[in-house]
């Protein structure tokens, strides 16, 4: 060959992609998109968005398109492993599925026969909660929860406290027709593509604006119209400005909620007494309201009267007043003036009065409609949808602080005053919601029984003290105290206690804990230092240790997995069934209800079984109700596809909603062997659109209404009502008072009158009030960002997602760098009440000037994930978990140590944290991240040093076999 | 020296919306993705699980600031790959004709087998959008998914490259940027495309499209009160707002 002549390439341009396609379910986050995974030589070889699929249409995200690495991480389990060593140790051997589930069986029958509630059984961000509740009940414990907890449960309770539906993935904004659009916090996570998708859309309309209001400009943030850089756990303050604004202008749709609102209600005005602030009611127990024309006091169900929101009215001989007289005259207060309020929250008042009149002039002025006939459910017959395009949504940032139900309720009541709830150009609620305020069934578990269902599935709603799970002298009855006077409403568990509850043994001691992806030991707890030690606690008198037995599952070498004395080793997404469930959270849109399931794509090359899979074989084992016959042979031997088509949680209602009976039918009908076929064939989902005058206005739209109830979805077919005044509130506050049969205990009475509250407002986060009490020595808040293309923590061993992020700086102002002297790349101390970290700062503009930030869960333990010991995540990245408390343990009563939790929901309150700044002396300055902890052993440690993938397949693209030029000349470090 | 096609029949390439790129990095992997299994396969990564893991990516996106004192800052996300320019300084300095731009298309490629990793055209390339592959020895780049854009085993409408199907804010676009009548060249013309760093002159086909100016759609910047009074109280708000409130 002549290496100088110039040679032309023969470009393959239609090369083979695959042998075949599969579809299913991404899993690689939280937002459940449809994925086709093309396999080529039995391998993937490209993993693509699902054009036909309702929820990314078509896109995927970076972590979706990592899927591929996340199937060949060298981090994945192999076997059951039991311990063998010191818990925390790393020292396993590896046994055989019979003999782990023997011993699984062996330890949970015991609890079962004698007090199941001995077993706290705690799930991550698994998405078959439908099953692992339902699992929880038949086993008989009331201890069960996911990790909402951490997560989610201000947005999800506060939504469905309020408007009977919520943001987080309960409801979307109306991507096509709104034209301002308010962002409240990070919200890069939940519900990921649909926003992006919904951004993208947004702004490339002329009449439209994108405000975010985030301490920090990333993601999301930077591409908005108007940036709001205010101060973490004020949001709050910053809705009382507009809605003081809004009111005082009169820029409120009345008629809306007249109609659709509570705000009419007559509430009992009779301080001290048991009915004071709760609604009037007649004989049928229908509210009152006060009808102008006829000046009498009428039922609400005549909604053609011309009810009064303002005066003073008797009933029964006692003063009512409607609650909307309550409602504004709180939210006029002059400490709720703009002015009042700039300088606690960082934003001008000019601004706050400028976003106001804009929300103003779009709501009122921009009205936009679709002309479709529709019957509200009075009767009333209209010929189009009327809508107010002012749309909101938050998710993280609200959630993770203490006030964070109170300030979301705040959002949705500023969103029924502008009218712009489900409907056009608004916030839009996702099938099956909206429901009723507030939704059933209350949580079970008040009664605990040897072998014994608990009767219910174990989270609910509580709409009274009577609902809590506490005992005769009000101690809580749950491990993690969730319904109790603590955290009344903890409609998602409080998975950040238990694991300190259960070391204490308060309320009482447990024998099992048994978790399922959830990396308690890491960045999945608050205080991970002592976490990790309360797991290894012995107690001294017998050498045993606190927490006696810990079973885990998990697909991948966590940093939980050391602290386990059984590890269950669980396939990765690509390897299992699934079923995203309408019983659950399940993948539906504004326009239409929708399901999914997952399909195992490849086969495992390993000893590892679904979670599902082996909970259902734990069922049959332990001989749960639900989980055998009558034989006691087990009900679903085929695992858990066997389950999501066989399963009927009340007659034809199963954990999938399509292809019913004949294979016609939806939501309800006959178990169909076929369903899951038919899912595989359509994508692995299932949808069903709603009929356009249905889209729309739902809580009243009628044809809307009887659907959803002939589904299930809602147990009354009557309207929802927004419920702005909250009366459900108000009678915990009464119970605070001593009114009622449940008292909550003497040094919790202060704090269930002061935060539980009809008419929402906001309040100092606790962390802030601690440093108020304490000379406000930690003046900086620190909070995090969730990278978008990486955000749950296995997302960072991915080989190719750790090549974009896999070391985190600690982000500052300019401000903050000036007044301490800092520089960028300073090694520096960050201190907050409970403890202290050393890292390397940077300096940034887009940032709140009291506020320190990083990028969350990029830290990981030495030797954990399977990557190397001197990995950045491990040896220059941290966590801000270790300085937050998990505890109040400041709390002005000291009588109790409450968790640092939102007093309502029991939300982990981990946007919380205070924090100071210094740098780090001299002789401090080892360029070295502080605290380190002890190396995690690995024995199944697999070394790769190249990553090739893609060499193996066929290779027909190069058609000229030459020696190749470089060969030739010999300059290749190859060379043979 | 290589030489540059004569004329170019079409010039296919990108156009990037700076206004909506959120930096999701959606596009960079799942480039990675089909390239590592695609014509230059595999785009190896080294010490994939270490200490500095590195690898080749044909498409990277970088997030920086842009200060200024008196508007404040701007966080800007910038996703960078081969412009596949018309007069690409990549191509003309490869001493072995292994980088040469396609006559039929423009686009803008390395043959790995006349490749010899002198890394002249990285040099050359004031964009930086070459990609060397350390483990292959040769050079590697954005392919513009030669072999997904008329991959014949592909439904049609997935005939564009990874990045542009993938992206969820919609933010990029593919076509004929040298055709008049081109959607693609419509909407650069409309939101006035601009060529990343002209006065290198290399007349790059990819096109990055500034954030929108958007005029003042709002007709005022506060409210006006129902009462005069600055430091109402509420019976004086609900007697005006009474009526209102009908």
């Amino acid at each position: 060959m002549n290496p100088f002549k110039n040679q032309t390439e023969e470009v393959q341009t239609s090369p083979k992609v695959s042998d075949e396609i599969k579809q299913t379910t991404c899993f690689m986050c939280a937002c459940r998109c449809g994925i086709n995974v093309h396999l080529l030589d039995n391998k993937i070889r490209y993993i693509e968005g699902n054009k036909n699929h309702p929820t990314n249409k078509g896109v995927l995200c970076a972590k979706g398109s990592a899927g591929i690495m996340q199937q060949n991480s060298p981090a994945k389990l192999t076997k059951p492993l039991l311990r063998t060593g010191e818990r925390g140790k790393g020292e396993f051997k590896e046994i055989e599925w019979s003999e782990a589930m023997e011993i699984a069986t062996t330890w949970l029958s015991e609890i079962r026969n004698t007090d199941p509630k001995k077993l706290a059984f705690f799930t991550g961000r698994d998405q078959s909660q439908s099953l692992t509740g339902w699992w929880a009940n038949q086993f008989g414990t009331c201890n069960f929860a996911a990790h909402g907890g951490f997560c989610s449960v201000n947005m999800a309770a506060a939504g469905l406290y309020t408007i009977g539906g919520s943001f987080w993935e309960f409801g979307e904004v109306d991507w096509e027709h709104t034209k301002y659009f308010i962002l409240f916090g990070c919200a890069e996570d939940h519900h990921s593509n649909p926003i992006k998708m919904g951004l993208g859309k947004l702004k490339s309309k002329d009449d439209s604006k994108f405000v975010s209001i985030n301490p920090i400009k990333t993601g999301y943030s930077a591409i908005a119209d108007e940036w709001i850089g205010i101060r973490p756990g004020t949001d709050g303050l910053l809705v009382h400005s507009i809605i003081y604004e809004l009111l005082k202008s009169n820029k409120v749709d009345w008629e809306y909620l007249k109609r659709y609102t509570n705000s009419n209600w007559l509430v009992y005005n009779n301080p001290g007494k048991e009915n004071h602030g709760l609604f009037a009611r007649d004989e049928n127990n229908s509210p009152l309201v006060y009808c102008k024309d006829n000046k009498k006091i009428t039922t609400t169900k005549d909604q053609n009267s011309n009810s009064a929101f303002f005066g003073k009215y008797k009933y029964n001989n006692l003063e009512v007043i409607p609650s909307f007289e309550l409602l504004s005259k709180e939210y006029l207060k002059p400490k709720y003036k703009p002015e009042n309020i700039s300088s606690r929250i960082d934003v001008e008042v000019d601004v706050i009065k400028r976003i106001t009149a804009e929300i103003a002039e779009t709501a009122f002025e921009k009205e936009i409609e679709i002309k479709v006939e529709w019957e509200d459910f009075n009767g009333k017959k209209h010929s189009s949808f009327k809508g107010r395009p002012v749309s909101m949504h938050a998710m993280r940032g609200i959630s993770a602080h203490s006030n964070g139900f109170n300030t979301c309720k705040l959002i949705h009541i500023l969103q029924t005053l502008l009218g712009s709830i489900d409907v056009p150009g608004g916030f839009r609620y996702k099938a099956p919601y909206p429901k009723h305020v507030v939704p059933g069934p209350k949580p079970a578990g008040k009664i605990v029984k040897a072998n014994t269902p608990i009767g219910g599935m174990p989270l609910g709603f509580p709409t009274s003290p009577d609902d809590l799970l506490t005992d005769d002298n009000e101690n809580p009855l749950r491990i993690d105290k969730a319904y109790s006077w603590e955290n009344p409403l903890s409609a998602h568990g409080l998975i950040h206690m238990v694991i300190n509850n259960a070391w204490k043994g308060d309320p009482y001691k447990i024998d099992v804990l048994f978790m399922y992806m959830a990396n308690m030991a890491w960045n999945s707890s608050m205080n991970t230092k002592e976490t990790i030690k309360k797991l290894t606690d012995k107690d001294k008198d017998t050498g045993e240790y606190k927490i006696p037995k810990i079973i885990y599952s998990d697909a991948y070498y966590s940093e939980t997995v050391p602290y386990a004395d059984l590890v269950l080793p669980d396939t990765t997404f690509l390897e299992r069934w699934d079923c995203i469930s309408l019983l659950d959270r399940p993948i539906s849109s504004a326009d239409s209800a929708a399901d999914a399931i997952r399909q195992p794509i490849i086969k495992p090359s390993r000893d590892v079984k679904p979670f599902q899979d082996v909970l259902i074989e734990l069922g049959a084992r332990l001989g749960l109700p639900g989980f055998v016959n009558e034989d006691f042979s087990a009900k679903f031997p085929n695992g858990y596809s066997d389950y999501i088509v066989n399963h009927e949680r009340q007659p034809g209602v199963g954990p999938l909603a399509g292809w019913r009976g004949d294979g016609n039918e939806f939501g309800k009908g006959a178990i169909n062997k076929n369903q899951i076929h038919e899912y595989i064939d359509n994508g692995c989902f299932h949808s069903h659109e709603f009929s356009e005058n249905q889209k729309y206005f739902k809580f009243t739209n009628k044809a809307y209404l009887n659907f959803a109830h002939e589904m299930g979805w809602i147990a009354k077919n009557e309207p929802i009502v927004m419920q702005l005044y909250s009366e459900e509130m108000q009678k915990f506050r009464l119970a605070g008072e001593g009114f009622g049969k449940k008292i909550p205990p003497d040094h919790l009475k202060e704090r269930i009158i002061k935060y539980f509250d009809p008419i929402p407002s906001w309040y100092q986060p606790f962390e802030e009030k601690l440093n108020a009490d304490n000379n406000k020595i930690y003046e900086l808040y620190a909070v995090t960002q969730r990278p978008p293309h990486m955000y749950h923590s296995w997302g960072s061993q991915n080989a190719w997602l750790r090549q974009i992020t896999n070391l985190n700086y600690l982000y500052i102002s300019k401000h903050i760098a000036k007044t301490n002297n800092l520089k960028n790349f300073d090694w520096v101390w960050l201190e907050s009440f409970s403890s202290k970290i050393k890292v390397q700062c940077k300096i940034m503009q887009g940032v709140n000037k009291n506020t320190v930030w990083t990028w969350n869960a990029i830290g990981k333990r030495k030797g954990a994930w399977n990557l190397s010991p001197d990995a950045p995540e491990s040896n220059k990245s941290f966590l801000l978990n270790h300085l937050i408390s998990d505890v109040l343990s400041n709390a002005s009563n000291k009588n109790s140590i409450i968790s640092n939790s939102d007093p309502i929901t029991g939300q982990a309150a981990w946007y919380d944290l205070k924090v100071k700044i210094y740098k780090c002396s001299d002789e401090e300055n080892d360029g070295k991240i502080y605290p380190s902890f002890e190396i995690i052993k690995n024995n199944s440690r697999r070394n790769i040093s190249i990553n090739d993938y893609g060499k193996q397949f066929p290779k027909e693209y190069s058609k000229n076999n030459l020696t190749k030029i470089k060969e030739f000349i010999g300059n290749s470090k190859n060379i043979k | 020296m290589t030489s540059l096609p004569k004329k170019q029949n079409k010039k296919l390439g990108l156009v990037i919306d700076l206004d909506i790129c959120v930096g999701c990095h959606a596009c960079a992997v799942s480039c990675k993705e089909w390239n590592t299994s695609g014509h230059s396969s595999p785009l190896h990564d080294i010490d994939p699980y270490g200490d500095d893991p590195t690898g080749v990516w044909f498409n990277r996106i970088h997030t920086f600031e842009v200060e200024s004192e008196i508007n404040g800052s701007k966080t800007v996300h910038f996703p960078k790959s081969c412009l596949h320019c018309s007069d690409a300084p990549c191509v003309t300095v490869c001493p072995t004709g292994a980088s040469y731009k396609r006559e039929e298309d423009g686009i803008v490629l390395v043959n790995p087998d006349t490749c010899i990793g002198c890394k002249l055209c990285s040099w050359a390339c004031p964009y930086g959008a070459r990609e060397y592959d350390e483990e292959a020895g040769i050079m590697k780049k954005c392919t513009l998914c030669v072999d997904k854009i008329y991959n014949e085993n592909l439904p049609e409408s997935d005939r564009v490259p990874a990045c542009v199907s993938t992206c969820p804010a919609g933010a990029r676009s593919f076509g004929d940027l040298g055709d008049e009548n081109s959607e693609i060249f419509k909407l650069v013309e409309e939101r006035n495309g601009y060529d990343l760093m002209p006065e290198q002159e290399c007349a790059p086909t990819n096109k990055y499209l500034p954030p929108r100016e958007k005029n003042d759609q709002f007709s005022s910047d506060k409210l006006s009160s129902v009462t005069q009074d600055n430091d109402f109280t509420f019976e004086t708000w609900k007697e005006i707002i009474k009526d209102a409130s009908k």
